[in-house]
Order: C-alpha cells, then structure tokens, then sequence
C-alpha cells in the first residue's frame, strides 16, 4: 500500500473514531494507558513550542522585525506539526496494538530535533549579531 | 484518594484497593493530563501577555478571549478524561477526545500566529 493512502485511511480515522475499535481485540488497559502517556508527551513538546514561539516575539524586542516573526512562526508551525502528528501517532499505535502487529517507526522525533537544532543556532546567531549591532 | 497502601483489610469494604495496578497507571495517566493542562495554562498566559501587552486594543480583546475559551476547552477536556481515569482499569480514550485535544492546541497556534504577525 503507498503511503498516500495510508495517510487518507489514518485520516479518516480521525474523524471516524469507531473504526479503530472495530479492528482486532482490545489490548492490555495498561499499554493504551502508556500511548495516552506518550501522546500527552508530545502534546506537551507542541505546547512548549507554541510557548517558544511567544517568547521569541515577546523577549528579543530588539531583533528586527523579519527575523522575529520568522523565527516565532517557526517555532509555531513546529508546534502545529508536532501535535498533528502527535493524533497520528497515537491512532497508529493503537490500532497496531489491537491488531497484534509491531509499532510503527517514525523519523519524525529526528527531524524535530534537527529543526529545533537549526532554529536554536539561528536564535544564537541572530540574538549575538544583533546585539554587536 | 485513600490510603497508599494496597494491604488494607479485605473486611472494610475497599475492594478497589485490591484490585490497583501496582505501576499505578492510571495515576500517571491522570498527572500527564495535568501536566499538559499546566502548559496549556502556561501558553494561553503568554498569548495573553501578547494580545494586550501594548494597550488593549479590539482585535487583541478578541485573540485573547479566544485563546481563553481554548484554554477552558482543555481544561474541560482533561477533566472529563481524568474522572474516566478514576477507575479501576479505564479503558482507552474516545479518539474524539485525544483529537480534540489536539486541535485546541493547533488552534492556540493559529491564534499565537495571528498575534505574532
């Protein structure tokens, strides 16, 4: 199956919610519990991005204009993507766990890191510039 | 909450007792909802901060109310969730809940844009 339609099939499940449990049989309470967990977790990450992102537009006054909005608006399109692959996720591993199959992989935690890496070199740089200027 | 300990006599009626998840999962899952509602507390004050921080103007008085009711949608939210979790094996979230949350969340994005920009 191509990746595209099993990214509509996942997005159908969010907006179809008994589908998932219509798959399979449901497994140990303790392991959803540990995916609620998880899934917080990243909730968490985008709502500390989202938090970044004021913070960038509100603490570093002195930056100009483009590159302040550059920056917080990178960090909340981070924070958007984080918690829209975080309903992804979650619904995946659920339905991998009712079905018995191995969880999926993901190279989204690597990507987040390199761009939170790039954007924090950024930051340095512009806020170091900025102030011999 | 009752006591910490699970060893409690079986004659007082606390059956719920003997049946805790010694990993106390539930109890976890219950503070990571409260956790991510601090940081939602956390984000909503700062778009707070920044719709009003220079004067109130009408358009600031509306992001903010906004990011209000988003912050109160969360609350709500990991309320219901946490009185689901009070038993003694909850089951799994309604998808509709887990999705919820994480629209409030984008739609706190979308507003911090709008503020930002």
């Amino acid at each position: 199956m191509t990746r595209r339609t099993t990214f509509l099939r996942d997005l159908r499940l969010w907006f179809v919610p008994r589908a998932v449990r219509e798959e399979g049989t449901t497994p140990d309470y303790r392991f959803s519990l540990a995916n609620e967990r998880t899934f917080l977790a990243w909730l968490r990450t985008a709502l500390a991005l989202i938090g970044g992102g004021f913070a960038v537009d509100q603490f570093l006054p002195d930056l100009p204009w483009g590159w302040r909005v550059g920056l917080a608006l990178a960090l909340l399109a981070c924070g958007v993507l984080c918690s829209l692959r975080a309903v992804n996720h979650w619904v995946k591993v659920e339905r991998a766990m009712r079905r018995g199959e191995d969880l999926p992989v993901s190279r989204f935690p690597a990507l987040l890191a390199v761009v939170v890496a790039v954007v924090a070199v950024a930051m340095a740089l512009v806020v170091l510039l900025g102030w011999e200027g | 909450m009752g006591g910490l300990s699970g060893t409690g006599d079986p004659r007082d009626g606390h059956t719920v007792r003997e049946e805790r998840d010694p990993g106390l999962q539930p109890e976890r899952t219950r503070l990571a909802w409260r956790r991510t509602t601090l940081s939602c507390t956390v984000a909503a004050v700062l778009a707070g901060r920044t719709a009003l921080t220079g004067g109130p103007s009408a358009a600031g008085v509306l992001v903010c109310a906004l990011c209000a009711a988003l912050w109160l949608a969360f609350l709500v939210l990991a309320h219901l969730r946490m009185r689901d979790l009070a038993v003694a094996r909850p089951a799994a979230p309604a998808p509709r809940t887990v999705g919820a949350a994480a629209l409030c969340t984008v739609a706190l994005a979308l507003c911090a844009a709008a503020l930002v920009f």
